[in-house]
């Protein structure tokens, strides 16, 4: 495999771009879903006054 | 009412059934395994196949498995910026909310696998015709998509208003897309050192089909991939903008 490193570092970058926004999206999916749930559990306990 | 208008009425209408926020999280939530799970599987199919088990090419040696993921960023790169002139019309004809939400999110994603085309093409032009690139028809149109897509994450964030944003980069995405039959003739119109496509609706492809397999499952899972990543994206945008409306809806009540 004369050119390895070519192939390696094509995978290599399309894994981290990849991985980069998988994990990305994942966080950001679970903040919001955190947020948005607080947001909503501190507007019941107003008395839905929002 | 016309007949014309009456279309336009009734596939406005089947697109506002989606542009309730629950309706679209609800859905969303529904879709997500089914884009995700798949999207690896196949993908790790499709790689472990193209590295290890396809066969090499009889001129390009080893270095032809890099085509396992260039050319599913490559299409990718392409289906992507249709996904974006799309989100554009429902946005302009229709000012479907969900379509510029939409847009802000596959922007950054269609961005960065149009890089990995790009990088991946060089890697896998050095070893085969001796440069990391060539001012050839096919990877300039790429690379003219690569920048429209910048323009369009600059524009959409440009303003203070955001639907001036969203306005000024859906017309810029509409105007970008006569670049995407050019990326696809590029390689019929001109003589380009690219090689011409392997693989075309009207013809049998031009490879074995020991390559034609992984290549399709790779494209399949880095496809439910890609659209695995722009939902939850999208997904979070929507309860990100609604937690705001919320929390600026319960200020509004407090001040007056």
């Amino acid at each position: 495999m004369t050119h390895l490193p070519y192939i390696a570092g094509a995978y290599g970058l399309a894994a981290m771009v990849a991985l980069w926004f998988g994990i990305g999206a994942t966080l950001r999916l679970r903040r919001a879903r955190t947020r948005l749930a607080a947001v909503e559990a501190a507007r019941t306990r107003g008395g839905g006054d929002a | 009412m016309s007949a014309s208008q009456t279309l336009a009425a009734r596939t406005g209408s089947l697109f506002h059934r989606f542009a309730n926020p629950g309706r679209f999280l609800r859905l969303g939530a529904r879709l997500q395994p089914w884009l995700t799970w798949p999207a690896l599987a196949l993908t790790l199919i499709g790689v472990i196949w193209g590295l290890f088990l396809s066969p090499a090419d009889w001129q390009q040696g080893d270095s032809v498995r890099i085509m396992y993921v260039h050319v599913p960023a490559a299409w990718l790169a392409s289906s992507g910026y249709m996904a974006l002139a799309v989100c554009s019309v429902l946005s302009l004809v229709w000012r479907h909310p969900l379509a510029d939400l939409a847009a802000v999110e596959i922007g950054p994603v269609g961005a960065a696998i149009t890089a990995v085309c790009l990088a991946t093409g060089s890697l896998w032009g050095k070893p085969m015709w001796g440069t990391w690139w060539v001012w050839d028809a096919r990877l300039t149109s790429v690379l003219v998509l690569f920048f429209l897509y910048l323009g369009h994450i600059a524009l959409i964030r440009a303003f203070d208003e955001p639907q001036r944003g969203y306005r000024a980069a859906a017309i810029l995405a509409l105007a970008g897309a006569v670049d995407l039959p050019i990326i696809k003739f590029s390689v019929q119109w001109w003589n380009t050192l690219h090689q011409p496509d392997s693989i075309t609706l009207t013809g049998a492809p031009t490879m074995s089909t020991t390559m034609l397999w992984p290549l399709l499952i790779c494209t399949l899972g880095f496809t439910l991939g890609f659209g695995a990543i722009v939902v939850a994206r999208l997904r979070a945008a929507v309860m990100e903008s609604r937690a705001r409306a919320l929390l600026s809806a319960r200020r509004g009540g407090a001040s007056s």
